[in-house]
């Protein structure tokens, strides 16, 4: 225990570290608190640096294979930085038959990006989620954090034209 | 906290409710929320300050008719708004006690409003998630206090038994015989989980109950563990759902403070902690071994079973896990007794479930409705049928691992047993309808793609036999499928159900399954055109 509580600086002397710190101690540097912690750490980053991973690892003595295997599994973190804006596509069951994928494609046609992909000039990030539980507002996507239901493609687009100015 | 504590907080609120002539009930769920419920709410207050009416604004949980959002409702009026925009704040203010808005007003004189019987979503649309005074004020925490000042534990497991009442996540093991294998189970730590990573496409139960009624569940929780004998509960909640975590937190906070949880609750012996763990969008961990392994910060991969998490579960001890849905069931089955709660339903499937209705249909929600009710009464009579004058195909239950259901046998009872022999699944309750445009074998693939990508790759007829599966369906959809390789499709769909290890890879093979039975003909119409092709190429 008193290995796990020594103080190990962090990567960097960036603020947002201490966040991160604050969620390791209150779980009391314990290992099964890594998936919580690298919530944390993606909230205050964006994503998962490899730095990132490394520092966790040694603060909470996980082996780092757990750690990265761990972060790849979970669809919800993100390995590489996100674009300055983000679109979620909803393709839950609902939002597929009312035609989320058509969304999806105008947007790789317009833009050139498929889900999981990020535009060349790191504007805009596109992804899409299994199901947002908006389902009454079917197709819906997630436009920078807010949810926004019965779209068109051509609105989606819109939207993301704005950005992209 | 004791009853006359509990019983002033709620006399104080219903005192306090008499000072207003009218309450304007906003929906602030995620669904209303997108569509600018926050801002409505923001308007009718400042109207109402303005207009200096005794009136109060509050934001309530979801009213059930999502596609209509924003929804407003008026008390004691019972007057209900859709599509509710913050410009027309002023004047619903000002027609107040007098004839009700009439372009706004929705018509709840509906089958939809009327034909739901409402147990879980008893609160939903009435209280304010926010305020556990609201709560209390509606009978809310007296079961957890009888429960703990005049029950014992068998006695509270044994009222459960009674009540039928059987899981809600999908399988429908009975409530009762979980809770007393968890307390006979020895060991000095327990646990009591509740899943609520509502994974399923097209389904958001839990979020609306969480997200509408939270402290129902923490108070079915906390008795749930008094029940087995444990002292810390999880609830396991995807991350993509936010608000709900928010409105736990708060739940979680307020009932701290009133010595509802926490140490010696009610005043008596009996502690418990509720901590919020995070999902983190791995479908999988949906599965009660996969949800243990991610609360303990690994990969979610399922174990196999035996042992069971009632004996070696979370860390190796006993560990209760149960859905949203079951817990919110548990305080009104105490308060209003086993008996009661057994009237309702059919012989097998008592109560009542929580459906989200959508797809292709006039009504998309949140539905309650008793069990035995049929498919055509959810989807004709609540439901409203399907839109544009199109006629129905079939309808999808019970998420990626639950089947399609064609028109022949919508006048099935809705209940676990009759479900499972149409080659579906009562699942959390997801029910999407779809219209005859819907290409089923798109459909099937659409679900074995998702079932692929989740597979969480631990054993090898879900990891393998999914990605299988799915180059089959391609294969059919591209027209370059033979009759062989829908020999092949079946016999793998059936290697994959009885071979995977846990509940994903059995059940991702029931889209395939269901529509070949119920549409083969539209396989066979693409294998005879691909036929028709070759044969072609060959002269």
């Amino acid at each position: 225990m008193l290995r796990n509580q020594k103080k190990l600086a962090p990567p960097s002397d960036d603020k947002r570290w201490r966040i991160v710190e604050a969620t390791m101690r209150r779980h009391g540097y314990d290992s099964n608190a890594l998936i919580e912690v690298l919530h944390t750490v993606q909230e205050s980053f964006g994503y998962l640096e490899e730095d990132s991973l490394r520092y966790v690892a040694a603060a909470l003595s996980v082996p780092l294979s757990r750690v990265y295997s761990v972060a790849t599994f979970y669809h919800f973190f993100n390995l590489k930085p996100q674009g300055e804006h983000s679109c979620v596509v909803c393709m839950g069951t609902a939002c597929y038959i009312k035609g989320s994928g058509a969304i999806v494609e105008e947007i790789g046609k317009e833009f050139g990006i498929a889900p999981g992909q990020t535009t060349p000039d790191n504007k805009v990030s596109l992804l899409s989620a299994r199901c947002l539980g908006s389902c009454g507002l079917a197709p819906a996507a997630v436009l920078d954090g807010s949810v926004a239901g019965k779209l068109q493609p051509q609105q989606v687009i819109e939207r993301i034209r704005e950005w992209t100015k | 906290m004791i009853n006359e504590e509990l019983n002033r907080i709620a006399e104080h609120e219903h005192e306090e409710d008499q000072k207003y002539e009218h309450h304007i009930c906003v929906c602030m769920e995620t669904a209303c929320i997108a569509s600018r419920s926050d801002q409505v709410k923001d308007a009718l207050t400042q109207a109402v300050a303005e207009s200096g009416s005794r009136c109060k604004v509050k934001g309530v949980g979801c009213m059930g008719l999502c596609s209509a959002g924003p929804l407003v409702k008026l008390e004691p009026e019972g007057v209900m708004y859709q599509n509710v925009t913050p410009e027309d704040a002023t004047e619903i203010v000002q027609k107040l006690g007098d004839s009700p808005v009439s372009r706004l007003e929705c018509n709840t004189n509906t089958p939809f409003f009327k034909r739901q019987t409402k147990i879980v979503l008893e609160n939903s649309g009435n209280l304010d998630p926010e305020r556990i005074e609201d709560y209390i004020a509606a009978d809310g925490y007296l079961a957890l206090n009888n429960v703990l000042t005049t029950m014992s534990s068998s006695e509270t497991i044994a009222q459960i038994s009674k009540s039928g009442l059987r899981g809600r996540g999908g399988a429908g093991f009975p409530v009762g015989l979980k809770w007393s294998t968890v307390a006979k189970s020895s060991g000095n730590r327990k646990f009591v989980i509740c899943n609520a990573d509502e994974g399923d496409p097209g389904a958001f139960m839990d979020r609306s109950v969480l997200e509408g009624d939270p402290h129902a569940v923490l108070e079915g929780m906390t008795i749930a563990a008094y029940a087995v004998g444990a002292n810390q509960g999880y609830i396991y909640v995807r991350a993509e759902y936010p608000l709900a975590v928010e409105r736990v937190k708060t739940a979680i906070r307020q009932s701290k403070k009133l010595g509802l949880l926490g140490e010696n609750i009610c005043g008596t012996t009996f502690s418990f902690n509720i901590d919020i763990r995070l999902g983190a969008g791995a479908f999988v961990c949906g599965e009660e071994t996969a949800l243990i392994a991610s609360i303990e910060g690994r990969a979610g991969q399922p174990r196999p079973r035996p042992p069971y998490p009632a004996e070696y579960g979370l860390w190796g001890c006993p560990t209760l896990i149960n859905n949203v849905e079951s817990y919110a069931n548990i305080a009104p089955i105490l308060r209003k007794g086993a008996d009661w709660f057994a009237s309702i339903g059919t012989e097998k499937s008592k109560g009542t479930k929580v459906f989200a209705l959508t797809g292709q249909i006039v009504n998309t929600g949140l539905i309650e409705v008793p069990m035995g009710i049929t498919l055509r009464e959810i989807i004709f009579d609540i439901g409203g049928g399907i839109p544009d004058g199109k006629k129905f195909k079939a309808v999808q239950t019970g998420g990626p691992g639950g089947g399609c259901i064609p028109e022949e046998y919508l006048d099935v009872a809705v209940e676990y047993e009759s479900l499972v022999k149409l080659g579906s699944f009562m699942g959390s309750g997801g029910m999407i309808v779809m219209d005859e445009t819907s290409d089923m074998v798109e459909i099937a693939k659409y679900f074995m793609e998702f079932c692929m990508t989740e597979s969480c790759g631990k054993c090898v007829p879900c990891r393998v036999g999914t990605a299988q599966i799915h180059n089959l369906l391609d294969k059919v959809t591209k027209r370059e499928a033979t009759v062989d390789d829908l020999v092949m499709l079946e016999r793998l769909c059936d290697t994959l159900r009885n071979t995977s290890l846990c509940g994903l890879g059995q059940g991702a093979p029931n889209p395939v399954v269901s529509t070949m039975r119920y549409f083969r003909h539209e396989y066979e119409a693409r294998l005879q055109e691909a036929h028709d092709e070759t044969a072609f190429l060959s002269h």
